[in-house]
């Protein structure tokens, strides 16, 4: 009743696509390698335009996630209320919690990096360092754990 | 703009509170060693009308800074692929007449009409040391940083040189050397391409209390560096004394070097293009993401409501 799953999903894969090109674009990459020669995708080549389109990527991912989250946690309270336990089918999968995991992380590292882009904001140079480090692996997880539930076919919930 | 600053510092009240611990930690480890008592940012004020252009400054910034320059490894690597630009200025080091990884500072001439008179003005060029550095702070890795002082510099022994800095720049500041840094001991032939280079506004004179070496040198006192504060106000008043005008007070969103000039800068004539950087206006290039930051506080509030609403409206379809 709670899960529209396929809106969701899609919505989901077009953010993590588009954030994580843009991602990407923000190393020296693509010029290099010829893909912004590539009809339509100039743009990867242009620092702004990726950053812009990160942020806003990151906003809606931020929107859907906390939407999700507690519209998980409103069905989970509403059927262990009404059942007296709570829900084993709507368990989280161990891929599911994986990449729950490594968004959280992308969200939090991606939060202190947005904060540091700021005007007046100083970090030590270690953290700068370790942010941009950090925001890559986790990215590179997600991406990963994204592959493997894509081609084993594995869902978020069991 | 008030309400651009009040969004500015909504934002960073809004975020995580740990956002802030590390970033006062950052402030409190920049500012250890640096002159600047209030933790404001120093500003050099350049007064063009008093540069004569004899390049004492730009000698005095070579052998200050003698000991960052890089020493490249030849032959260099193979890059691929063959668009890869090698650029190599260790065999040219003694370019005086533009910026380069091995001149940091360089004297622009431009010309200009004053009160129907054609005048010769000479310009000290270099980094302007921007208030939100965009070199900083969209270097993939951290290679640049800034700190509480103003000062932005690129770290040598991380920069890969991919010259993102460079692109990101509004005036193109950073150069490059082809064949050093790290790069060589990652993946040479096919990623970076050696280190960017710029001013660092003698960063390590400034943690002794001493002046960067390009101020100290000057004979004609063209440049004065001072507190932000105090050196706006300087500004406004020589630019009131000599009916002049001011850049850098709001270029790039506000930069921690700022010219004062006899004549207009939209009517001085001087060349640009590599290495030579221009005197237009700039818009601030961080305003846009800052402005998106705000979206992404909004963003969860949203989802979060708009969740809630949906739990409510199915909770009443089923009472």
């Amino acid at each position: 009743m709670f899960y529209h799953f396929k809106s969701r999903r899609t919505a989901y894969g077009l953010i993590l696509f588009f954030i994580a090109l843009s991602g990407f674009a923000q190393m020296p990459i693509f010029k290099r390698y010829y893909i912004a020669d590539i009809p339509g995708l100039g743009w990867l080549a242009q620092f702004y335009v990726t950053h812009v389109i990160h942020y806003g990527m990151a906003a809606l991912l931020l929107g859907l996630g906390m939407y999700v989250a507690v519209d998980y946690f409103l069905a989970h309270r509403s059927s262990s209320s009404k059942s007296g336990t709570i829900n084993r089918a709507s368990r989280l999968t161990l891929s599911a919690q994986v990449k729950i995991i490594s968004l959280a992380g992308l969200i939090l590292t991606g939060c202190f990096m947005v904060i540091k882009n700021l005007s007046e904001v100083y970090y030590p140079h270690g953290v700068i360092i370790g942010l941009d480090l950090l925001h890559l692996l986790f990215g590179m997880v997600l991406l990963g754990a994204t592959a493997y539930t894509w081609i084993r076919r594995r869902t978020w919930i069991r | 703009m008030r309400s651009t600053i009040s969004r500015r510092h909504f934002l960073k009240s809004s975020f995580f509170a740990a956002g802030t611990a590390i970033a006062g930690t950052g402030a409190a480890d920049a500012a250890a060693g640096m002159s600047d008592a209030n933790n404001e940012p120093l500003v050099t004020l350049i007064d063009i009308s008093r540069c004569i252009g004899c390049e004492e400054c730009v000698y005095a910034c070579k052998d200050a800074n003698a000991h960052k320059f890089a020493d490249p490894r030849k032959p260099f690597p193979r890059m691929y692929p063959d668009r890869v630009p090698v650029e190599d200025w260790s065999d040219k080091r003694d370019v005086t007449d533009r910026l380069t990884p091995y001149n940091w500072l360089y004297i622009q001439y431009a010309t200009a009409v004053k009160d129907g008179q054609e005048l010769t003005l000479t310009i000290p060029r270099r980094c302007m040391h921007c208030q939100n550095p965009p070199c900083v702070k969209l270097c993939p890795w951290g290679a640049a940083k800034q700190e509480t002082n103003g000062l932005s510099r690129i770290d040598s022994q991380i920069c890969l040189g991919g010259s993102k800095c460079k692109k990101v720049c509004p005036w193109d500041i950073p150069q490059r050397q082809t064949g050093v840094g790290l790069y060589l001991d990652i993946l040479p032939s096919f990623a970076g391409n050696g280190v960017m280079y710029k001013c660092d506004r003698c960063y390590q004179k400034l943690e002794k209390g001493e002046q960067p070496a390009c101020i100290e040198a000057c004979p004609e006192q063209v440049q004065t560096i001072g507190r932000r504060s105090d050196m706006i106000k300087k500004a406004h008043e020589l630019a009131k004394e000599m009916d002049g005008h001011i850049y850098g007070l709001d270029e790039n969103g506000g930069t921690n070097t700022i010219y004062v000039s006899p004549v207009p800068f939209d009517q001085l004539v001087y060349d640009t293009g590599k290495g030579k950087p221009h005197l237009k206006e700039v818009k601030d290039t961080m305003a846009d993401g800052s402005n998106l930051a705000l979206a992404m506080v909004i963003a969860p509030v949203a989802g979060a409501a708009a969740a809630v609403g949906k739990f409510y409206k199915y909770m009443k379809e089923e009472a």
